[in-house]
């Protein structure tokens, strides 16, 4: 699939035509990430996320693979193996460093992608798919996070894989037989901690799978681009190479400046220092906190604090999840036929509205589980459900848009010839 | 887009085939290529010894008890070491074999210490394929040189430890090593 003006792959060295007939791999990198690709002209730096993604899973897969060869998944001497990265392997710091705070950089990237999706309304029709897919992702890259910072083995580890575990003892019947299931054990132990190393080895490749089909779902209607109007000719669009390499190309170096200023300046910045302590099943840190990218989802989980219907904790359980399923129904819960937040006046106060709450759910998240801060959570987690599940429906059935533009050419030079005279009334160049 | 590709050959044309966006281009491929290669570094590095076990390099050995006609097996880089004690049979034997009729020419005085002739220091690693050869504890089999016997392919080594017989290329290897004092040395 593609545009009927997009170019076709033409190999001339007879090489790369021997090949393109046997296995035509040159040609599907050509038709998706490059020249073969063509992409709406108006891309903002809010598209610039999905390549940065790529190289965040590409970063974390290869520094990762590198900890692996280093790293020993034995409760007895994983806290030690770790140490022995940081001191004796040539480079182990900086293979460690570039893959915690690659973690981060990953998440960081992957929120901005997230927030792109939500502005642009890029889950709607045609593109359902590609925003089911990546929420898949989003939740993929959860568990793997959870489970690579149980692998040090220090306090923060143990009693991060405790209490998260404890979440599915939170189930009614069958909870506690399958906390004790997923751990092993009793408690996160030898077991929990070599399957959480295989499973965290594995969920990457998973995620690797899930990105492919990500893009392909993509390239099948195309890009979607910042006035929400869909590509009509070819002068709305780009040949992804050499024009958006180039531009995806800066942005990840900025990405990069940035990310490696936290691995060489502030490498534990983003961490915990309980964590350089051994974990101890016979002390809970005083201060409990998952890491930083999970935080507006700790706070929903702890803002339920009393017995309705259902015991609290389950309320807490329920809620968390679905804080990211309801994601999967935003394509039919936001009805309204235009996508881009620029032409919705209403659902863009919204929208500003749900991003305060979800930084006000973050730092509750950071935040110690005492009042005020658990009254404030109730209150953001009250919002951020009644955002999706009501506000959002109303708004799309209530709302009057502000007029499009007739294409993205007249979006972007004023004018569209085609807007005034009919199509093909000027011969395509 | 038309236009865009014209102004580009206009420029191209103006300039003597060479457009002034052709170094930004250049710069910027090179940079990130020159970046890409010191990004390997590291990851080609971290395979390398690390620093524990390069601290692992030497080993100190105690002979005092080793009398003639005893070997001693000692491990050096989690390798195994043949320390023998000679008997003057043995280093006659060695001496009385042509130099020039070996395939990997050494004189027994070249493998050992002055003032130590009689005390021979191997890798007990066969220089064919790897394998430990037999020949340092009592009773095994010292092949057909008196020396020792690789099991897993057959190379025979002589009582200076040097191939005789068999498919391994070299003598067995002589480690860096030092007497500290008449009875101890240092390996490595």
């Amino acid at each position: 699939m593609s545009f009927p003006w997009a170019k076709q792959y033409e190999p001339t060295n007879p090489v790369m035509k021997f090949l393109d007939e046997k296995l035509p791999l040159p040609r599907l990198v050509f038709n998706a990430v490059g020249a073969g690709y063509p992409v709406p002209r108006n891309l903002s730096y809010m598209w610039n996320f999905g390549v940065l993604a790529g190289f965040c899973l590409v970063l974390q897969i290869v520094t990762g693979v590198v900890l692996a060869m280093h790293y020993a998944a034995n409760d007895a001497v994983a806290f030690n193996s770790v140490e022995h990265i940081m001191r004796d392997v040539n480079w182990g710091w900086l293979m460690r460093y570039a893959h915690a705070n690659g973690a981060s950089f990953f998440f960081v990237v992957i929120y901005l992608h997230l927030f792109r999706g939500f502005f642009y309304s890029s889950y709607k029709a045609p593109r359902e798919m590609v925003w089911l897919i990546g929420v898949v992702i989003f939740l993929l890259m959860m568990a793997t996070g959870f489970m690579g910072y149980v692998l040090p083995w220090g306090q923060m580890s143990f009693w991060g894989a405790k209490v998260i575990t404890g979440l599915f003892g939170a189930i009614p019947v069958v909870g506690e037989p399958l906390q004790i299931w997923l751990l092993g054990g009793y408690a996160p132990d030898n077991a929990a901690l070599n399957r959480f190393f295989s499973l965290h080895f594995l969920l990457p490749f998973v995620i690797a799978g899930c990105v492919i089909l990500h893009i392909w779902a993509l390239h099948i209607p195309g890009s979607s681009n910042p006035t929400g109007v869909e590509v009509k000719s070819e002068s709305d669009t780009l040949p992804f190479h050499p024009y958006y390499t180039a531009k995806d190309g800066f942005g990840l170096g900025v990405a990069l400046i940035i990310y490696m200023a936290f691995v060489f300046f502030m490498p534990n910045a983003l961490g915990h220092p309980d964590n350089y302590i051994p974990a101890n099943p016979l002390s809970t840190p005083a201060h409990i906190v998952p890491e930083w990218y999970f935080w507006p989802f700790y706070a929903i989980l702890r803002a339920f604090t009393f017995d309705f219907i259902l015991p609290a904790k389950l309320w807490g359980v329920l809620a968390m999840f679905s804080a990211i399923l309801v994601w999967f129904f935003l394509p039919w819960l936001d009805k309204s036929p235009v996508r881009s937040g620029h032409y919705r006046p209403l659902f863009r106060k919204f929208f500003w509205l749900l991003v305060v709450d979800m930084l006000i759910l973050f730092w509750l998240g950071g935040a110690a589980a005492e009042e005020p801060y658990v009254m404030f959570s109730q209150i953001a987690t009250a919002y951020y459900f009644l955002h999706f599940l009501v506000i959002l429906p109303i708004i799309s059935s209530i709302e009057r848009p502000e007029p499009l533009p007739f294409s993205i050419t007249e979006a972007v030079l004023g004018e569209d010839d085609k807007a005034v005279l009919g199509d093909n009334a000027k011969p395509a160049a | 887009m038309a236009t865009t590709t014209d102004t580009a050959f206009t420029d191209a044309a103006a300039e003597g085939g060479v457009r002034r966006r052709d170094f930004i281009e250049i710069a910027a491929v090179a940079t990130a290529g020159v970046g890409g290669l010191i990004a390997v570094l590291p990851l080609v590095s971290q395979m390398a010894p690390s620093k524990d076990v390069l601290a692992e390099s030497t080993t100190e050995l105690d002979i005092t008890s080793l009398e003639a006609g005893q070997s001693i097996k000692a491990v050096f880089r989690k390798q195994p070491v043949f320390v023998r004690h000679l008997t003057p049979a043995e280093m006659q034997a060695a001496d009385a074999v042509p130099v020039d009729d070996l395939r990997d020419p050494q004189t027994l005085a070249e493998r050992t210490i002055v003032g130590h002739e009689n005390i021979l220091v191997v890798m007990g690693v066969c220089t064919h394929l790897g394998c430990v050869p037999l020949g340092a504890a009592e009773g095994e089999n010292k092949g057909e040189f008196g020396g020792y016997f690789c099991p897993c392919h057959g190379s025979h080594y002589d009582t200076a430890a040097r191939i005789r017989k068999g498919p391994a290329p070299k003598n067995l290897e002589v480690p860096a090593y030092e007497f500290t004092s008449d009875t101890t040395l240092v390996i490595g």
